[in-house]
């Protein structure tokens, strides 16, 4: 059950090159993407497209005076140019956001964050569209910017939404989990209490290709459809009839290739909504395409949680208990994309791997003048927040009682017996084996002998960090009686059709963004039934093509959408056995199954393959009663519960003392996602997670200026790791399968991302300890490393 | 994405005929060589030329060659249209200068480096540039073309302030002069927060050993601290000096004094003034080494 | 203005502004949308190709500047059927996920197997600092451009002009914009060929 990864074979396949399941499989979407041929938003060129570029404020906030836009409809190739006082005449100007707030499409009031949209410009080409913005005249009244959630709720703060009735301060929501009352009984009887204030400052999932939309509008049916760069191409479809007013059945979403999305995808911006109204207006299809800084500066942040600390144990290292308050910085909008009855996320995961005896979380959200957001970025909706928040207090109470961190983690940890385990704040861990987990990170670390060579360093005065971090993920949102967004449930379809040949066509409601659904879809349906993963398409990323659901964000598309296709498959195979025999002239309970094939019990030899029931099925075989002329299914999965993947990570730093510089040596990470369909995509999505983890931790960070300036708005100060800050990933896996969804899998496609920060950190701080340093914050820049040492740790924000 | 505003332009062919072009097209044209600085200023729409003159074609400015000045000083001279990535890969470069070399690597990125030119560094003269603390400390002279001929310039001439040249608008950056000195050693370092970062600080030095093993001539510059030129106090404190960490101290010292930091995002001042310090100390140690092996072979030569 | 240059071997002649950036002229122009771009400071390197064999980023240079020159992008890799070692490589060690940074990355892996046959990790790592690739943490584009190291004429045995003909199935049935295929001009296949 515990092994180190070295391609492993995988038990069920015949020949592990060439999977008829689970096991290492070549993706089937490389072939078009290594020539050139993927095809993103961008690449579409519709006959007669325009193209749109959007105005955006200079400043964090202002009143709007006056706009003036006579010299941009003169220019010779402008067709439209739109503001937030044309589109309030056809009820546009507002639009509902994914938290029952609601957000600007363009101002018509007052601006609330730098880089907000002001005007849409429709043009010929980009160049003109570009070349336009710069002929509208604009005047603004500069108004006090909110740029700290520590001083949003002073009595004296301005006013960001005072476009909400009744609005008079900037307050969004207090949110709490479990039960104080006895939390602060636990703390008060424990030894050894330990606080500190966290701070998870703004960072933004940037992924390469920008968002963007090509809406094309035709007036004569009423008919929209509408490209975009999108992970939920459905429930965009139904957010668009409700906002637009444009019938649902009238509306096409088509999600193309996606160019890396890590959440940034999931909102409806702006510019979406813009390039539907530029196509309305000039009876053209429009494209609109976001550059860098638009990105960066207007689309969903993730983060931006300070966080109050605190841990209770005993003097022997028992932990009893957590409780954070957190001030969460939203923006000038909530806007975050999540399941609507849990404003905070699912940050309420705090308590990690440990078994408390109470914790309990507050957490209040407030408006400032930055850009609208906060779950992005691979997180799990805050569990980042959360098991960074762990980690961090876990690491520092190992410092204050003088122990080692591992062993801490281990003698604290679930049990394997008391899963499933009822938390504090009201989770169900499905499953865990958390000890075998570590052990093995330990093992491949070569732990013991690190910490030697650790104090030997110590003793020249080098400094050599090793930090550890054990996480708890829980993925799949979810049951629908819990989960749902704006009242959509959080569900998703999937539909099955074998062809007369045996050949099949899966159709998901998930969208990838890279993570390689084409292959891994076609890997679970090629274990159900037998059929190699080449003969099944999997098509989505169509709403016409493909059955509702959710969308892929959350790391919910295995957990959710694997499980559809996973039942969708057995019903099929179910269906088949009926046909099978009838084909045979006997009784379905006679039959028994081996990959790809029903046969009569005792009589292997007389069966039939699947190709051939689906022949059947298409010909002239007489079909028992209730019986359709197929072999197609479809299903809606509704999980019973999350999945709770979990995973051990060891980080090895350097750092110059004499510059502050932090060198990632060396990343262990053990991973366990329960059953795992393709090893090597899920490698791949470890070690994208882990890059994440080493941006965030060393040198990404959206920052602002006293004036409302962000100063993170383009890639030459938002900085994300290349090839030469990151080491050659060390991965490894053990195998705890979930035991109520369909198939064991959990999800991994988030996990490294929420459990590396508080790796390397741990290790920053634990190379820093001769200079008495218990904690520093991200980004652990080389400056901000150097003032650490210097005795004068300070928050990002 | 973000596009440039209209512009015209010409390509050259010569540098007479660049010279002919800027002329003609005025205050507004604009030289464009591997144009990894102006293209950007001017997507951002900060940079309007009129007219981009592009140099790419001067092959006459793209060469590394080693000879005797007009002095009978042994020079190495640059082409200002060597690209970084020739630099860098020049073994005659490392061997006589190896802090273009330390420098090169740091600058920018790979392929940035394919198309950037030295000139163009130079000439776009950003406070956190490498190449041109780079030129301050090998005290190079630049050599500068107008339709009046040729004139040759200082460090400390050429330099105007941040962004500015002494290189006017009808005027073309040739070359760089490099005098090469026997028991030399040269060396630069960077502390950046990514690959491809500009610079948070940075510092080259050059050491001269006399034969006696003393110092008989040193230069320090620093890259993003608010220092122009080279820092002379530093360098004062090392002449007639053996060689020593305690005197690379004091040169430290001297240099986080004498520079001006402003604090941004890469780093508060005091952390700059640390830098300056602490490379200053690095680079003065490196550049000591490569000149006593600079010495070693040459003795071993001339024996 | 006028531009001509060779482009994946075809020469090329178009009237353009003297702005047009070679990423658009090579997108919208010639309709090669295998390059893409993902900022607009030259940092990404996702639009990179190579110009007479050295790559550059084609955000940063302007169509005019590539007058008279060789470009070669990704559709240019392969001959015919037969794909380029690097091609194979990213597609056996797992080198791409969403494929948006693959084409430059593939490029500039080209350039320096041409230039250094056989890289180790540093020298392929700093060979793509330029670049940033969000979804694979760079190890496995380091295996790829080591397997095209090791396998200088892999693209040669008939695996891949199978997996060639298989690809165009899934290709197609994932890809519903096909508007835009249909949409692709003339001399954007003239260039492919």
């Amino acid at each position: 059950m515990t092994l180190i990864e070295d391609h492993p074979a995988n038990p069920a396949a015949g020949d592990e090159s060439r999977p008829i399941g689970y096991g290492r499989l070549q993706r089937k979407e490389d072939p078009r993407f290594v020539r050139g041929k993927g095809h993103y938003v961008d690449d579409i060129v519709l006959p007669g497209m325009l193209h749109g570029a959007i105005l955006r404020a200079p400043v964090a906030h202002a009143r709007l005076v006056s706009i003036d836009t006579s010299e941009a409809l003169a220019h010779p190739h402008v067709h439209a140019v739109i503001t937030g006082t044309d589109l309030q005449a056809l009820g546009l100007a507002w639009a509902p956001t994914l938290s029952m707030d609601v957000q600007a499409v363009l101002v018509t009031d007052k601006v609330r964050f730098q880089g907000q949209e002001v005007a849409f410009v429709v043009a010929d080409d980009r160049y003109a569209a570009r070349d336009a913005l710069e002929l509208i005249r604009v005047e603004y009244e500069v108004l006090p910017p909110v740029m700290d959630a520590r001083t949003a709720l002073a009595a004296d703060a301005p006013v960001i939404r005072d476009d909400l009735e009744g609005r008079t301060d900037n307050h969004i929501f207090d949110w709490e989990a479990g039960d104080a009352a006895e939390t602060d009984a636990v703390f008060a009887s424990a030894d050894v209490v330990v606080s500190q204030e966290i701070v998870y400052p703004r960072v933004h999932p940037a992924p390469m290709e920008t968002c963007g939309a090509v809406a094309d509008f035709d007036a004569v049916d009423g008919r929209l459809t509408l490209y975009e760069t999108t992970q939920a191409p459905h429930a965009h479809r139904t957010l668009f009839a409700m906002v637009a007013g444009i019938p649902e059945h009238k509306i096409r979403v088509v999600s193309p290739d996606i160019g890396g999305g890590f959440g940034n995808k999931v909102g409806i911006y702006p510019g979406y909504i813009l390039a539907v109204v530029g196509s309305i207006v000039t009876g053209k299809p429009v494209k609109w395409v976001e550059d860098r800084s638009e990105n960066l500066m207007s689309t969903s942040f993730a983060r931006d949680y300070i966080m109050q600390g605190e841990i209770a144990a005993t003097k022997d290292g028992t932990i009893l208990g957590l409780r954070t308050t957190v001030l969460a910085d939203h923006g000038a909008f909530n806007a975050t994309a999540q399941p609507t009855k849990y404003p905070a996320g699912f940050f309420h995961i705090f308590t990690g791997s440990y078994d408390l005896k109470a914790a309990h979380c507050k957490v209040t959200g407030v408006y400032t003048n930055k850009a609208p957001g906060g779950v992005a970025y691979a997180c799990s909706f805050r569990v980042t927040e959360a098991v960074y928040l762990v980690e961090r207090m876990v690491d520092i109470l190992a410092a204050k009682l003088g122990m080692d961190p591992a062993e801490l983690r281990l003698k604290n940890f679930i049990k394997p017996e008391q899963f499933p385990y009822a938390n504090k704040t009201g989770w169900e861990y499905d499953s865990g084996n958390y000890e075998p987990t570590m052990r093995l990170s330990m093992q491949m670390a070569g732990y013991d002998e690190l910490r030697r060579e650790q104090k030997e360093k110590r003793e020249r005065g080098e400094l050599m960090g090793i930090g550890i971090s054990f996480f708890t993920e829980t993925v799949g949102a979810g049951p629908r009686k819990h989960m749902d967004i704006l009242g959509l449930g959080m569900n998703d379809g999937a539909e099955l059709r074998v062809h007369p040949t045996g050949k099949a066509v899966v159709r998901i409601s998930v969208q990838s963004q890279g993570q390689g659904h084409e292959t891994t879809f076609a890997q679970i349906v090629a274990e159900e039934l037998g059929i190699p993963p080449e003969d099944i398409d999997v098509v989505h990323g169509d709403t016409d093509q493909t059955p509702f659901g959710l969308g892929t964000y959350g790391s919910r598309s295995t957990p959710v959408s694997g499980g559809a296709v996973a039942l969708v498959a057995r019903k099929v195979r179910e269906k088949a056995k009926f046909i099978a025999a009838a084909m045979l002239e006997t009784r379905p309970e006679d039959l028994e199954w081996e990959k790809g094939r029903w046969f009569v019990k005792g009589d292997p030899s007389v069966g039939k393959t699947i190709a051939e029931i689906a022949m059947g099925a298409h010909g002239t075989v007489a079909l028992p009663e209730g019986i359709d002329g197929n072999l197609d299914a479809e299903v809606t999965y509704d999980p019973p519960n999350l999945t709770f993947p979990f995973g051990a990570y060891i980080c090895v730093v350097d750092i110059d003392p004499g510059t502050g510089r932090v060198v990632v040596r060396r990343f262990i990470a053990v991973d366990d996602c329960g059953t795992r369909i393709n090893p090597m995509i899920i490698e791949g999505q470890v070690h994208g997670g882990l890059t994440d983890g080493v941006g965030m931790a060393l040198m990404e960070i959206i920052e602002f200026d006293k004036e409302g300036n962000c100063l993170g708005g383009s890639f030459m100060d938002y900085l994300i790791p290349t090839a030469m800050e990151v080491p050659d990933w060390e991965t490894g896996y053990t195998v705890t399968p979930s035991p109520h969804h369909p198939i064991g899998a959990k999800g991994i496609g988030e996990s490294a991302t929420v459990g590396s920060p508080p790796a390397i950190v741990n290790a920053v701080v634990d190379a820093l300890a001769p200079y008495g340093i218990t904690h520093m914050d991200m980004p652990c820049t080389p400056a901000r490393v150097w003032e650490a040492m210097q005795g004068r740790p300070r928050p990002p924000i | 994405m973000q596009i440039p505003a209209p512009f015209d332009y010409a390509r050259a062919s010569t540098v007479d005929n660049a010279l002919a072009l800027l002329e003609r097209h005025g205050p507004e044209s604009r030289i464009l060589a591997g144009g990894h600085s102006l293209l950007p200023m001017m997507k951002l729409r900060l940079a309007r030329p009129e007219w981009l003159i592009d140099i790419n074609d001067l092959f006459e400015l793209d060469f590394i060659v080693r000879g005797a000045d007009a002095q009978g000083a042994d020079t190495l001279r640059i082409g200002a249209l060597t690209r970084h990535t020739t630099l860098l890969e020049s073994d005659q470069v490392h061997a006589l200068f190896p802090i273009i070399t330390d420098a090169e690597k740091v600058i920018a990125d790979p392929i940035v480096r394919n198309r950037g030119t030295i000139g163009g560094s130079l000439c776009q003269a950003d406070p956190a540039e490498d190449l041109s603390t780079v030129c301050e400390v090998l005290g190079a002279v630049a050599v500068i073309r107008g339709s009046g001929g040729e004139r040759l310039l200082s460090m400390a001439e050429f330099h105007r302030g941040p962004y500015e040249t002494a290189v006017a608008h009808n005027e073309i950056l040739c070359e760089l002069r490099f005098a090469v000195r026997a028991r030399t050693g040269s060396a630069y370092e960077k502390v950046e927060r990514r690959v491809g970062d500009w610079a948070v600080a940075a510092a080259g030095a050059s050491v001269t050993l006399a034969a006696d093993g003393t110092i008989e001539a040193a230069t320090i510059g620093l890259t993003a601290v608010g220092q122009t030129g080279t820092v002379g106090a530093a360098a004062d404190a090392l002449l007639g000096q053996l060689p020593t960490e305690a005197l690379f101290i004091e040169a430290g010292r001297l240099a986080s004094v004498a520079c001006d930091p402003i604090a941004d995002q890469r780093g508060p001042v005091d952390y700059k003034r640390h830098l300056a310090d602490e490379l200053t100390r690095r680079v003065l140690r490196r550049a000591t080494e490569r000149a006593h092996a600079s010495a070693t072979s040459t003795a071993t030569q001339e024996g | 203005m006028q531009v001509t240059m060779t482009v994946n071997g075809t020469d090329i002649t178009e009237e353009i502004e003297p702005r047009v950036l070679l990423v658009h002229f090579i997108r919208d122009v010639l309709r090669l949308t295998g390059t893409h771009w993902g900022c607009d400071t030259s940092n990404c390197g996702t639009c990179v190709v190579l110009m007479d064999g050295q790559p550059v980023k084609s955000c940063t240079v302007l169509a005019a500047m590539a007058d008279g020159h060789a470009i070669t992008t990704v559709e240019g890799l392969a001959t015919g059927a037969v794909l380029d070692p690097v091609q194979q490589g990213f597609m056996e060690e797992h080198g791409l996920q969403c494929g948006f940074c693959t084409p430059g990355m593939m490029l500039t892996a080209r350039a320096l197997l041409d230039h250094n046959p056989h890289p180790d990790d540093t020298e392929i790592r700093q060979a793509i600092s330029g670049q940033i690739c969000r979804c694979t943490g760079y190890a496995t584009i380091v295996r790829s451009i080591k397997w095209a190291a090791e396998h200088p004429a892999a693209a040669e045995h008939g695996d891949t002009v199978q997996s060639d003909t298989a690809q165009s199935d899934t290709g197609q049935s994932h890809n519903t914009a096909q508007s835009s295929n249909t949409a692709q001009s003339q001399s954007a296949d003239e260039v492919h060929a």
